[in-house]
């Protein structure tokens, strides 16, 4: 099976953009203050990588890290 | 009123960019874009003489490296101006650095997360389409006077719970405080002046009478020791949120049609794939970005290995760091469905802006119910459009022939 992608969004370099929660809203959640957070444990299925990537390669604070597992 | 004592002498034109550049300049408000690309030709950093002394970066890097350091480079003033009075009125969070930026900043968030402009996208809607009703018969009209500015008046008026048809005095004390405020100090004062005796009768009225619009959630919010905020906070901050919001949108809507008017693909485009526009707001808002900021440098110290000192503000193009075609391939090129695009037209690291959700709302929706209306529509040869000078840059005259009349 092909390796799987995780994404985690780093706390400290997250600014609330919110461009990855309009670009991938499956895969990201704001909280109060609009910053985002990944979904559940950051599992991305198969279906979404697409959407996970674009969500990385516009975050302008480059907090949205992902990894294949 | 304004004496003219209090307006500094007029700038001599430019004529050596790269040593001497001025933002205000004509040539500067009407055409940025060649002499920012000769800039970052000659450095990463450059430096003028006038306004006392400021830099400016002209990469991304560069401008990336300034926003991330708040120890270098402060917030106290966001506006580079020909005069450095000293620093009176107060604007938190735009005008803090750590730590007290934080919690000035956590107060005004949660009123303006996406979720929050999806309820407010309805009535957004509907101003849209009482504004084209207004003028859609005469077949043109000036799109900057008559659309793009009363779409964000209408909208914060509506959000802070005041009249929509106040904006019109919003709308002259902004111009007094961003554009006449550069070189007149007088001018600026007198509008903030006007501004916070107008709130602080809407203050004095939700005490007495409390409702559950923005300005009362203020007034209910509590400062990081849990105490309620003075009245001089949540003035600060209403002064703040109609600076911030007005022109800026104003012009990135303005842009935006500019646009679409002269480049007959890119209309066509939105209008047979309306999926599009999430991509198409960002990329307009890259390549058409409307907000310079300032910073003033504290210690000495090097930005992209250019030294700067002390004593200097910095012009903080965010707009000149989007046109930089080492961070976006074709930058100078309008590409409406661009995919990768870190663009940091509402700024980067912790000044990141707090309406950017509703900014955002608020063009896709003025871009959308103009197209649905007004899908074929051009520049007005026999009118000229001009463009704002200095801290917020957009079309303050758009006319716009409709149809293929
Ligand atoms: C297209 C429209 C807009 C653009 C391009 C824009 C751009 C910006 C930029 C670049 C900053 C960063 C300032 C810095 O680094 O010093 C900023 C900050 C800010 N903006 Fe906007 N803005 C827009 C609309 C709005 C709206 C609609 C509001 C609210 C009603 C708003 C409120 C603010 C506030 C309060 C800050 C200060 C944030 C802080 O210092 O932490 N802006 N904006």
């Amino acid at each position: 099976m092909a390796a799987k992608l995780k994404i985690r969004v780093d706390q400290d370099k997250c600014q609330g953009h919110a461009r990855c929660k309009s670009l991938a809203p499956e895969l990201f959640e704001l909280d109060e203050f609009g910053n985002a957070h990944e979904t559940g444990d950051g599992s991305v299925p198969a279906s979404l990588e697409d959407k996970a990537w674009l969500a990385q390669s516009n975050c302008p604070e480059i907090a949205i890290e992902v990894t294949e597992e | 009123m304004s004496d003219s004592a209090s307006i500094m002498p007029e700038h001599p034109p430019v004529t050596d960019w790269i040593n001497d550049f001025d933002h205000t300049d004509p040539v500067w408000t009407e055409d940025p874009f060649p002499i920012w690309e000769k800039l970052r030709a000659a450095s990463p950093v450059v430096h003028t003489e006038r306004f006392l002394g400021c830099y400016m970066p002209t990469t991304y890097q560069a401008v990336k490296e300034i926003a991330y350091d708040t120890e270098h480079f402060s917030s106290r003033r966001v506006i580079v101006r020909d005069v450095r009075p000293e620093i009176t009125a107060r604007a938190p969070p735009i005008t803090s650095d750590p730590p007290e930026h934080k919690p000035a900043k956590q107060i005004l968030l949660p009123p303006f997360t996406p979720d929050a402009m999806k309820k407010l996208e309805p009535r957004v809607r509907a101003i849209c389409n009482e504004l084209i009703d207004e003028f859609i018969a005469e077949g043109k009209c000036d799109a900057a006077a008559r659309y793009t500015k009363h779409v964000p008046v209408r909208a914060i008026a509506h959000m802070l719970g005041i009249p929509e048809k106040d904006g019109d005095l919003f709308i002259k004390w902004i111009h007094g405080i961003l554009e006449l405020g550069i070189k007149d100090d007088n001018a600026l004062m007198d509008a903030v002046k006007e501004m916070t005796g107008y709130f602080a009768g809407h203050l004095e009225q939700r005490k007495k009478n409390p409702t559950d619009d923005l300005i009362s959630t203020l007034m209910k919010a509590k400062d990081k020791d849990g105490n309620p905020l003075t009245d001089e906070h949540v003035l600060g901050s209403l002064r703040l949120l109609l600076i911030a919001g007005i022109d800026t949108t104003w012009s990135a809507i303005g842009s935006s049609l500019w646009h679409l008017a002269k480049t007959p693909a890119d209309r066509e485009r939105l209008v047979k794939e309306p999926a599009l526009m999430p991509l198409a707001v960002e990329e307009l808002l890259r390549a058409y970005s409307p907000v310079t900021m300032a910073r003033e440098v504290m210690k000495e110290t090097t930005v992209s290995g250019c030294p700067v000192r002390p004593g200097n503000m910095v012009l903080l193009s965010f707009p000149a760091a989007n046109r930089d075609p080492a961070m976006f391939p074709d930058a100078d090129k309008v590409v409406i469905d661009r995919k990768e695009n870190r663009h940091a037209a509402f700024g980067l690291g912790i000044h990141r802006c707090v309406g950017s959700n509703l900014a955002r709302m608020e063009m896709t929706v003025a871009i959308e119910e103009w197209l649905k209306r007004i899908p074929d529509f051009r520049l007005d040869p026999a009118g000229k459009v001009t463009w704002s000078e200095g801290t917020v840059r957009g079309p303050r005259q758009l006319p716009l022939l409709f149809g293929t009349n």
